[in-house]
């Protein structure tokens, strides 16, 4: 369905083109936030998927065949704002890399193909999911439907775009029957498949489904003293902190490798993983929404618990800088180093 | 989709073409073709003039015809549009060889079919010349978001990777004995295509990782000084220029 070049007159093919970006433009806003915690490369593996799975044909009928769009798909995998981008790469690379789709026509084709698609396909997903029982199965039914509709409409949308700046005046009746029709036989593939690869990831890795992330069951923690406490797994939890603040931490303590604190420096992430595994914030990191990743851990116990793992790291720091400090007081060359570190304590813990 | 998914339809001929920047060769065409698009369908010769125009730079790239023209078969759903239009379409009617045809859906089909042709040469002499690394290069260049690029060049270098991991899964299921049934067949595709997702994601995660771990910051580094000269803009310019030209004459001949 890549519209090519001259399809489309140039006036339409340019407020599409706008449209395309501006879509585009809102979506790298929201998924920044996305896409700073899981970075591009996992956005790029989405995009790759995508397009192998479209080289897969199925058979529609009368000789014919159709394949994936992908829209609805991604949008029930990876979220509506990164799938918007995942599919606008997909189209970009055959367009510019494969001739497939016009070079005009490049916003008339992520227009209709990838703003469409992600958008009926994740509206009518998380529609259904309001309706259908709260479980995390629902999602493939949910998803199945926004992909069978996905398709139509977005036939629907290019019959409307003909309509504005086709070059032939033809009964647009029938051309939105035609293409309705036909993209209906095509969205049924779509939807089998959606279900099918839905069903599959909801199997081993329901926790990579983000139009599913509220339908998690809460966690239950256990404490050492047997008490049990409830969170919630969907709780957006930056796996990452701020640039700035993590910037200043990684100069901290580079500063303090780096220096003739080189020997004592190791009391430090010792200190930081104690608090950590203590803390026992693994678990809850490895089903949250950014997926579990030693990192997202490491972020959670930084976080959630700041004060008291700086009290805790403080502490064993200290009484590892006095053990060591002692040893190394007799060189007296050292004295200045001591203070040093002594001063820069409370800003490593 | 021929050759190498991560080479696109690259064809390495070392023509002048080829070491032209991405970036000018990006928005010379895409000016083309606009220019093309452009043009009233019944200016038939401007449409041979573009055509000539482009054979021209076809030769100069060094291409071999063969692979230009397989390419073309991208559009065949629009060319079989192209043909129902004289039929479907409303408006006067004239007699074509004894049958009734609409004016308008003859003169509609030629234009759907004369353009999409064109541009689909364009995109060809666009993607035969220049590699996917140049392509990115020159996109940043002209300011395409640097996250956009970055999940581009990503897809770019993976997705070898990932079709690779398909095929094998599909050599793997097809010599355990797969249903050869078609629903049997798309039950399994399917499911595959599951396991493929989750595979992707997860080497997307350690990827990331890895980038981390090697001191990524959130931006990339230049992908290299491939600045175009404004020798390089004025050879590349004159190629929509000269269209340029040619739309407005024939604009006015109407």
């Amino acid at each position: 369905m890549h519209v090519p070049d001259g399809f489309l007159d140039v006036p339409t093919s340019i407020a599409t083109g706008a449209l395309a970006a501006g879509a585009v433009g809102v979506s790298l806003q929201r998924a920044n936030r996305e896409i700073r915690e899981t970075g591009p490369a996992l956005a790029g593996l989405t995009a790759a998927f995508v397009f192998a799975v479209q080289m897969v044909n199925f058979p529609v009928g009368a000789g014919t065949s159709g394949h994936l769009l992908g829209g609805a798909l991604a949008a029930a995998l990876v979220g509506p704002w990164t799938g918007v981008l995942v599919m606008t790469v997909v189209l970009l690379v055959q367009g510019l890399l494969f001739a497939d789709g016009g070079l005009t026509a490049l916003g008339t084709n992520i227009t209709l193909m990838g703003v469409v698609t992600v958008v009926v396909g994740y509206v009518v997903t998380r529609a259904a999911l309001t309706v259908l029982p709260r479980r995390i199965g629902s999602v493939v039914p949910s998803a199945a439907t926004g992909a069978l509709l996905s398709v139509p409409l977005s036939a629907l949308a290019f019959t409307g775009l003909y309509a504005a700046g086709g070059s032939v005046d033809i009964p647009l009746g029938k051309l939105a029957a035609t293409m309705v029709g036909w993209h209906l036989l095509i969205g049924i593939g779509e939807a089998v498949i959606t279900a099918a690869v839905l069903g599959a990831v909801v199997a081993t890795r329901p926790d990579l489904v983000y139009a599913a992330r509220h339908l998690r069951q809460d966690l239950v923690l256990v404490d050492e003293q047997g008490r049990t406490s409830t969170v919630a797994p969907d709780r957006p939890v930056p796996a990452v902190r701020p640039a700035g603040r993590s910037l200043s931490y990684g100069l901290a303590i580079t500063l303090l490798i780096a220096g003739v604190l080189s020997l004592f420096a190791s009391a430090h992430p010792d200190g930081l993983e104690f608090v950590g595994e203590k803390l026992g914030f693994g678990g809850s990191a490895k089903d949250s929404a950014t997926a579990g990743s030693p990192f997202a851990d490491y972020g959670v116990s930084w976080i959630g618990n700041e004060q008291l793992a700086g009290a805790l790291a403080g502490i064993l720091g200290v009484l590892v800088t006095i053990g060591v400090g002692l040893a190394v007081a007799k060189l007296s060359s050292l004295r200045k180093a001591n203070r040093a570190e002594r001063e820069s304590e409370p800003s490593g813990a | 989709v021929t050759g190498h998914p991560a080479e696109g339809l690259y064809v390495s001929t070392g023509s002048p073409l080829h070491r032209l920047p991405a970036q000018v060769k990006l928005v010379a065409l895409t000016a083309f073709v606009l220019c093309v698009v452009a043009t009233p369908a019944t200016a038939f010769w401007a449409f041979g003039v573009y055509a000539v125009g482009l054979a021209g730079l076809i030769t100069i790239a060094k291409l071999p015809p063969a692979t230009v023209l397989r390419r073309l078969t991208v559009e065949l759903p629009f060319v079989v549009f192209a043909l129902l239009l004289p039929f479907v379409a409303t408006g006067p009617r004239i007699e074509v060889l004894g049958v009734a045809m609409s004016e308008g859906g003859l003169i509609g089909g030629w234009n759907v079919l004369a353009k999409g042709t064109l541009g689909v040469l364009a995109a060809v002499l666009l993607s035969a010349s220049t590699t996917p690394r140049e392509l990115l290069t020159g996109l940043e260049r002209l300011r395409l978001p640097a996250v956009l690029v970055a999940i581009l060049s990503f897809m770019i270098r993976y997705v070898s990777v990932v079709s690779g991991d398909l095929q094998r899964m599909r050599i793997a299921r097809e010599s355990r004995g797969a249903p050869a049934g078609r629903t049997g067949q798309l039950r399994a595709v399917a499911t595959g295509a599951g396991a493929l997702f989750v595979r992707s994601y997860e080497r997307g995660e350690r990827v990331h990782l890895a980038m981390l771990a090697r001191g990524y910051t959130g931006t990339m580094p230049a992908l290299g000084h491939t600045g175009a000269t404004g020798s390089d803009w004025a050879r590349g310019m004159t190629v929509p220029l000269a269209a340029l030209l040619v739309t407005i004459t024939a604009r006015f001949l109407r």
